[in-house]
């Protein structure tokens, strides 16, 4: 006779094997996960994009010249000021048709790098105002063009400031990417979606579709605060 | 060299500069005294143009620098400041602090602007410091290499507001050293201090300042010795 201690395990773990829902997320694993790189090439298309607009966009918000100004603003103030959701529908539907024929995709790494690069914008200039007055004045005293003084003593001096808020908002992008997939773009939610409609597993389908984002953003957040150690001891 | 003609400047309804007018000869050393408030800062920052005026016109070797057309970049890169809070670079090193401008500025090469690093560093009595960050100086040596990266772009006129007054005491004297050999050389200084011995041993001339226009001017002698204005009278008896 075998010990009971085993039999008692492997029952356990044979019907635990059994449920329908797991088995479901596991046959259908490699298909959640091919949306998972969708979801994170969005991200990083966005974030990257976003980059850049927001550096431009928080410059310019600080600029003397008017126009600059006030195209900064209106910008982020309606990518800041209205849902993302919205955001999504109206550029999708209502704005890029009229511009390009942009797949879902194409569609979701714009509308996700000017929401971005909204926030990015205030993250930079908020980092910017962090630095001393006194650094400004410094480097246009030394005959710097208000350029030059940006570029050598002010930006070098804000990426520290800006470092922790800009990683938050790259966590805050993975996670906002799961809205577009009310236009169809096949990253990970919309395939939760899918499997949903397939096989009515709730709980376990978004249960793994909601893991498969806590590993990507508990990974980010991670690395960020790698990047911070590694600042802090500079 | 430097000319300033009926200056005005408010902030807001503030009217901080109330009409001044003075002149910096070359070789001159001009030292600018006078209670907190009364406009100093002010009138030191107009001369190089980070704050603007509201009226009048101020000229450094005949040319106007409060004239629109002028481009200010290259006036501010002959006139020196050194501040009351240092504002080094905190992410260069010493001697990155002082061939930053003339490198980016003038694009002399690194190897060049080096050497005149290293020279600055020698005459500040800092050649030790040069790879090192500015959070690691004392304030002393901090606004020594301050006014190292100033003379790194070797201007005609350098100014000083409140160079030691963010100093501990002890570190007033080296500051004033660097200074004064400088002076000494035949360098051009408007000097904002309160360091009363230094402004009667080093400088040409005094301006007495309250209230945002210029009271009483003249040697450190009659000013100290023998002020005529009642308002110069009880600022130094409160000083002195
Ligand atoms: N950027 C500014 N905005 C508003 N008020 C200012 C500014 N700079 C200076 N002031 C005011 O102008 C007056 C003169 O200042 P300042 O020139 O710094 O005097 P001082 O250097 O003689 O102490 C003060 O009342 C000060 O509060
Ligand atoms: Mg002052």
């Amino acid at each position: 006779m075998s010990p009971v201690p085993l039999i008692f395990g492997s029952n356990i773990i044979d019907s635990f094997l059994a449920i329908n829902g797991l088995q479901v997320v596991i046959k259908n694993l490699p298909y959640l996960l091919e949306g998972a790189v969708l979801t994170l090439q969005i991200t990083t298309l966005s974030v990257l994009f976003g980059m850049i607009l927001g550096l431009f966009g928080g410059l310019f918000k600080l600029a003397k010249n008017p126009i600059l100004y006030a195209i900064s603003t209106a910008y982020i103030d309606f990518f800041r000021g209205t849902p993302l959701y919205v955001q999504i529908l109206l550029l999708y539907f209502g704005i890029l048709p009229l511009l390009l024929d942009a797949t879902p995709f194409v569609a979701a790494v714009i509308v996700c790098s000017l929401n971005c690069g909204a926030y990015t914008a205030e993250i930079v200039r908020a980092g910017i105002q962090a630095v001393e007055k006194g650094q400004m004045e410094a480097a246009r005293s030394l005959g710097m063009t208000n350029r030059q003084a940006m570029s050598y003593v002010i930006l070098p001096q804000a990426y520290k400031i800006v470092i922790p808020p800009l990683i938050n908002e790259f966590i805050a992008v993975l996670k906002d990417t799961s809205l577009v997939a009310v236009i169809s773009a096949e990253e990970l939610t919309l395939r939760g979606k899918l499997l949903y409609s397939a096989y009515f597993e709730a709980a376990w389908i978004w249960g793994a579709v909601a893991l498969v984002y806590f590993i990507m953003t508990k990974t980010l957040s991670l690395l960020g605060d790698y990047v911070e150690r590694r600042m802090a001891t500079e | 060299m430097i000319r300033v003609i009926d200056i005005h400047k408010s902030f807001g309804k503030l009217e901080v500069l109330k009409g001044i007018n003075c002149r910096i000869a070359p070789r001159e050393v001009v030292c600018v005294i006078g209670p907190s408030g009364s406009g100093k800062s002010t009138l030191l920052r107009c001369i190089n143009q980070l704050e603007a005026v509201n009226s009048g016109q101020i000229f450094i070797d005949e040319q106007e620098i409060t004239s629109r057309h002028t481009d200010i970049n290259k006036i501010r890169q002959q006139v020196g400041m050194v501040f009351q809070l240092f504002n080094l670079f905190p992410h260069r090193t010493t001697l990155e602090n002082i061939t930053l401008a003339p490198m980016k500025i003038k694009g002399i090469p690194k190897d060049e602007a080096e050497d005149i690093a290293n020279e600055l560093l020698r005459k500040v009595g800092l050649t030790d410091k040069s790879s090192v960050y500015p959070n690691q100086l004392s304030g002393g040596q901090k606004q020594r290499v301050a006014i190292a990266r100033a003379l790194a772009m070797q201007p005609k006129v350098m100014l000083f507001d409140e160079p030691t007054s963010a100093l501990d005491p002890e570190m007033v004297g080296e500051v004033l050293e660097v200074m004064k050999d400088l002076a000494y050389e035949g360098m051009t200084m408007a000097v904002v201090t309160h360091e009363m011995g230094f402004a009667r041993e080093v400088g040409h001339r005094v301006l007495f300042m309250d209230e945002g226009i210029i009271m009483e001017e003249g040697t450190p002698a009659q000013i100290f010795d023998n002020p005529h204005n009642v308002r110069t009278q009880s600022f130094l008896s409160k000083v002195l």
